[in-house]
C-alpha cells in the first residue's frame, strides 16, 4: 500500500471552509500523513531534516493549498527552497525523490470557465502550475495532474462535502492502485479521473 | 603648621598642574612638557614656591615610575616579552655598552680621570623611563616598532642599574665612610656574592610563583568583598609590597613590579588592576615631572649657559647617534629609527641618584657633578620638544608608511568589535548567541564568581564596573563598533549610556531596559535600540496560551508581532506626551494610570490588531454571491 504525504499550507485555516472540510475527510485515513506546514512552522523555520525524512517515508506527495494569486501560499515556496536540496533532491547524486508521484490539490475562487478558455486567451491552471511541474521533473518525480476545486466562493455545504469525499476517495484509490503503469497525463484534473473510475467500478 | 604647609604645598603643585598641563596639551606640547613647565613655574627660578624639598619630592614621586612599569607589565603578555628577548639583550646591552664607552672616551678627552670618566659614561648611558614611556604612551606609539625597541632598551637599562651600583664603589677614590654604607644597607649586603645571587634569583622566582597562584587567589577574595576601595587597596599593597621586597634584596623595584605585571597580564583582573593603579601612577608621574622642572638650577645655567647647553647638545647627539646606528643594525626603518633614537637621547632620572651616590663615594668631583645634574635635567626637559620636532618635521619626511599601517592593524586585531556590559541572565544570552555566530565579544562583568566560571569555559570576560570610562577604554571601546548594555541595574545602564555618548560617540548602543519608565529615560537619552527585558517572553507566552486554546499557531504569532508593533508605537506616543514635571512611576498609583493609558490605546487601535485581510475571503464571497443574484 502506497503511503501518502499531504503537505498542507493555509495561513488562515480558521477562515477556510473548503480546506477545513478536505482535511476532516482525509485526516483519519490510514497511510495518509497530513503535514500542517503553517502550524508546524509559524515562523517559517522549516525543519529540513524532518521534512526530508517524511518525504522518504512516503510514495505519493500532495501539495494541498489554496490557489492564492495563481500560485501557492508563501510557506510552500519556502518549503521548496529549503527542503529540496541540491545533491539530495536533484543534481548529481540527488535521487532521494526519484520515481515518487506528486501533485497539487488546490482550491480556487475562480470558476472553471475563468481559466483556459480559448476565447479569453487565458492560461490554463496546468500552465500556471508549470513551476511545480518542472520542480517535480528536476527531482525525477512523476508530476500528476492537479486536483482542483473551482468557484469556492459560491459552493454550498453539500457541494463542498461532495468535493471532500471525492478527494478522500482519490487518495484511497492511489493507495490501492499501482500508479506507475497508468497514463494520467491526458486528463485535465484528477477530479475527472475519479469520476471515470467510479463509472468503471459501477 | 606642618599640616598647613603640607596642604599649601599640595595646593601649589595641583594648581600648577591644573593650569599648565591642559594648556600644554592644547598647544600640542604633550602632558610631560606641561608638567615640566609647571615645575619651572613654581620652582626657585620663577615663583619660588618650591625650594630644596623639590629633590625629596622627586625621590618620592619616582614611585610613579614603579607603578608605570607595573601597568606596562600588565599590558605585556609573557609571549610578547619572550619575542622581545633579542631586542632587550642585544639592542639594550649594546646601547648601554657602546654609549657608556663613547661618553667615557669624551669625558677623558675633557680631562677627567679614567675612573671618573667610566662612572660618568655609565651614568649618562641611561635614559628616562618616565619621560620616554609617558610620551610614547600619550602619542599611542608604544606598539610601534620604535616604541617596542625603546621599551626593550629601557628594560635592559633597568636591569643594568644593579651591576652599576655594584661597580661604582670599586671606582671610588675615597675610602667610603661608614655613614654612606648605612645609607645603602640591604638584606643582602655583606653576604658573599653567590648568596646574593641566589637571593636575587629566589625573589624573582617568588614573584612569578606568587603571581601565578597566590596573588590571583588573593585578588579573587578581595573582589568578592565587592568593595571597590578594598580592591584598590589590595592593588596598591601589591605594588608597594613588591617594591619593598625588591629594595630589600637590592633589586630595582620597577623591575620587580614589571615582572609582577607580566605575570598578572593574563589574569581576569587585569583591567581592574590597571584602572586602579592608573590614577596613582598618573599623579605620581606628574609630580615627578614637576619636581624635575622645579629642580633645574637656572642660576647655574645663567652663569655658564654656553657650557651647559653645549654639553647637553653634545651628550644628546652622541646618545642619539649611537642609538641610530644600533637601530640601523637592528633593521629599523628610517622613520621608526629617528623616533627610537631621539626618544632615548636624554639622560634618565636614575642619574640623579647615581650622581649623588658617586659624590658620596668621591668618584666625581663636586663641581662636575653639579653641572652634570643640571645637564641631565635640561636634557630631560628638552626631550618632549625633540619628540615634537620629530613628529612635526622629521616624520613627515621619513615616515615608513608601510610599518605604521601594519602596526595599526595589529592593535585593531586584539580588540573585539562587540563589547557586552553585564553577562548576567540577559547579557549571557546575547553573548552566547553572538559566539554561536562566530562573533567574538569582550565581556565586562562585575560578579567575580561569574567571571571565573565563564573564563573556565574560554569566554573573554573581564572583571570590572562597566560604567567606568577607564575600564571601557581599556576594553577597547575606542575601537569597538557595538556596545551591548545588558546591565541589570537601570541606573547603571543609564550612567553607562551617558558616559558612552560623551566619550565614545561612534559606538552604537543596544540597551536592555527594565520597564517602561526606564525605557522612557533611555529614549530621552537618544537611544534607538531599546529592548524591554520582558516584552518578548510575555508575548511568546501569550502565543502559546492561544495555541493551547486551539488557535492556529501562525495567526497567534502574527498577532503577537502586530501587538508588539502596536505596543512600541503606543510607547513612543506616550513618551512624547508624558508629564516630565513629576517623578514617573514612583508610586503604584502612577503605574495604574499608565496601565490605563495603555489599555485605552489598545481599544482605540483595535482595527490594526485584526487579522490580515489578504487572507480573508469574506468580502470575496459576498461579492461573488451578489453578482450571482
Amino acid at each position: 500500500m502506497a503511503k501518502i504525504l499531504v503537505l498542507f499550507a493555509h495561513p488562515a485555516l480558521e477562515k477556510s471552509r473548503v480546506h477545513a472540510k478536505l482535511l476532516r475527510h482525509i485526516q483519519k485515513l490510514k497511510g495518509v500523513t497530513v503535514n500542517d506546514l503553517y502550524e508546524e512552522y509559524p515562523d517559517f523555520d522549516v525543519d529540513i531534516k524532518r521534512e526530508q525524512q517524511l518525504l522518504q517515508e512516503h510514495n505519493i506527495i500532495v501539495w494541498q493549498h489554496p490557489f492564492y494569486w495563481y500560485s501557492a501560499p508563501a510557506l510552500i515556496k519556502q518549503w521548496i527552497d529549503l527542503v529540496l536540496e541540491h545533491g539530495w533532491a536533484y543534481g548529481r547524486g540527488g535521487v532521494a525523490l526519484q520515481n515518487k508521484h506528486i501533485f497539487n490539490a488546490i482550491s480556487s475562487g475562480g470558476s472553471k470557465q475563468a481559466y483556459g478558455t480559448e476565447a479569453l486567451n487565458r492560461p490554463t491552471i496546468r500552465q500556471y502550475l508549470a513551476p511545480f511541474e518542472q520542480t517535480a521533473k528536476l527531482c525525477k518525480m512523476h508530476y500528476l495532474p492537479p486536483f482542483i476545486i473551482h468557484g469556492t466562493h459560491k459552493l454550498s455545504e453539500n457541494e463542498m462535502d461532495a468535493h471532500a469525499e471525492n478527494y478522500a476517495a482519490l487518495l484511497q484509490y492511489f493507495q490501492q492502485n499501482n500508479l506507475s503503469g497508468e497514463d494520467l497525463q491526458s486528463i485535465y484534473c484528477l477530479n475527472d479521473l475519479l469520476s471515470s473510475q467510479t463509472v468503471k467500478h459501477n | 603648621m606642618d599640616q598647613h604647609s603640607f596642604f599649601f604645598q599640595a595646593m601649589v603643585y595641583l594648581a600648577a598642574a591644573v593650569v599648565c598641563v591642559p594648556l600644554a596639551k592644547k598647544l600640542g606640547l604633550g602632558s610631560v612638557l606641561g608638567y615640566l613647565l609647571a615645575g619651572i613655574l613654581i620652582g626657585p627660578a620663577v615663583l619660588g614656591f618650591v625650594g630644596e624639598e623639590g629633590q625629596d619630592i622627586m625621590h618620592f614621586a619616582e614611585f610613579g615610575v614603579v607603578m608605570m612599569l607595573f601597568v606596562i607589565g600588565l599590558e605585556l603578555e609573557p609571549a610578547l616579552l619572550w619575542k622581545l628577548r633579542v631586542a632587550i639583550l642585544g639592542l639594550g646591552g649594546l646601547q648601554v655598552l657602546l654609549t657608556a664607552g663613547a661618553l667615557a672616551g669624551i669625558a677623558i678627552a675633557f680631562g677627567l680621570s679614567w675612573k671618573a670618566a667610566v662612572a660618568m659614561g655609565m651614568i649618562l648611558s641611561l635614559s628616562s623611563t618616565a619621560i620616554v614611556l609617558q610620551t610614547l604612551n600619550e602619542k599611542k606609539l608604544m606598539k610601534s616598532q620604535a616604541g617596542q625597541s625603546a621599551f626593550s632598551v629601557l628594560l635592559f637599562q633597568d636591569i643594568a642599574v644593579i651591576p652599576m651600583l655594584a661597580v661604582l664603589p670599586l671606582l671610588a677614590t675615597l675610602v667610603p665612610s661608614s655613614t654612606n654604607n648605612n645609607h645603602d644597607k640591604t638584606l643582602v649586603s655583606g653576604q658573599p656574592a653567590w648568596v646574593q645571587t641566589l637571593i636575587v634569583l629566589g625573589c624573582v622566582a617568588a614573584i612569578i610563583i606568587a603571581g601565578r597562584y597566590v596573588i590571583k587567589y588573593f585578588l579573587r577574595l578581595m573582589a568578592q568583598t565587592r568593595l571597590r576601595e578594598v580592591f584598590t587597596a589590595s592593588t596598591l599593597l601589591l605594588v608597594v609590597g613588591i617594591a619593598v621586597l625588591m629594595t630589600q634584596v637590592g633589586l630595582s623595584p620597577a623591575l620587580g613590579t614589571f615582572l609582577a605585571g607580566v605575570v598578572l597580564a593574563d589574569s581576569e583582573y587585569r583591567h581592574e588592576l590597571e584602572s586602579d593603579i592608573d590614577p596613582f601612577k598618573g599623579l605620581l608621574l606628574g609630580l615627578f615631572f614637576i619636581a624635575v622642572g622645579a629642580s633645574i638650577d637656572f642660576n647655574l645655567i645663567a652663569r655658564q649657559p654656553g657650557l651647559i647647553f653645549g654639553l647637553v647638545a653634545l651628550l644628546m647627539l652622541v646618545k642619539a647617534v649611537v642609538l641610530f646606528l644600533l637601530g640601523k643594525f637592528f633593521r629599523l626603518g628610517t622613520g621608526q629609527n629617528l623616533l627610537f633614537s631621539l626618544s632615548l637621547s636624554q639622560v634618565g632620572e636614575f642619574a640623579f641618584v647615581l650622581f649623588s651616590f658617586s659624590l658620596q663615594q668621591g668618584i666625581l668631583p663636586q663641581a662636575e657633578a653639579g653641572i652634570m645634574i643640571v645637564v641631565v635635567a635640561v636634557s630631560m626637559a628638552i626631550t618632549p620638544l625633540l619628540m615634537l620636532l620629530n613628529e612635526k618635521v622629521l616624520q613627515p619626511k621619513f615616515a615608513d608608511k608601510k610599518t605604521s599601517v601594519e602596526r595599526e592593524a595589529d592593535i585593531v586585531d586584539e580588540k573585539n568589535a562587540v563589547i557586552i556590559a553585564g553577562f548576567g541572565r540577559f547579557g549571557n544570552i546575547v553573548g552566547r548567541f553572538l559566539k554561536a555566530n562566530k562573533v567574538d565579544t569582550t565581556v565586562l562583568e562585575i560578579d567575580s564568581d561569574r567571571v571565573d566560571l565563564l573564563r573556565k569555559y574560554g569566554y573573554k570576560v573581564y572583571y570590572g564596573d562597566a560604567t567606568r570610562y577607564d575600564l571601557l577604554h581599556a576594553a577597547g571601546a575606542g575601537e569597538a563598533k557595538l556596545l551591548i548594555v545588558a546591565l541589570g541595574d537601570p541606573e547603571k545602564a543609564l550612567e553607562l549610556v551617558v558616559t558612552c555618548k560623551k566619550h565614545f560617540p561612534h559606538l552604537r548602543l543596544l540597551v536592555r531596559a527594565y520597564d517602561r519608565p526606564d525605557t522612557f529615560e533611555l529614549m530621552d537619552a537618544g537611544m534607538l535600540h531599546i529592548y524591554r527585558e520582558t516584552i518578548d517572553s510575555s508575548l511568546r507566552m501569550g502565543v502559546d496560551a492561544l495555541k493551547l486554546l486551539g488557535r492556529r499557531r501562525y495567526q497567534a504569532q502574527r498577532s503577537a508581532r502586530l501587538f508588539l508593533k502596536h505596543d512600541e508605537r503606543s510607547l513612543k506616543q506616550l513618551a512624547a506626551v508624558r508629564d516630565d514635571s513629576k517623578e514617573f512611576i514612583s508610586t503604584s498609583r502612577d503605574f495604574i494610570d499608565e496601565l490605563e493609558q495603555m489599555i485605552q490605546k489598545d481599544l482605540i487601535e483595535k482595527v490594526q490588531l485584526q487579522y490580515d485581510l489578504g487572507w480573508d475571503e469574506e468580502s470575496l464571497i459576498s461579492e461573488a454571491n451578489r453578482s450571482a443574484e
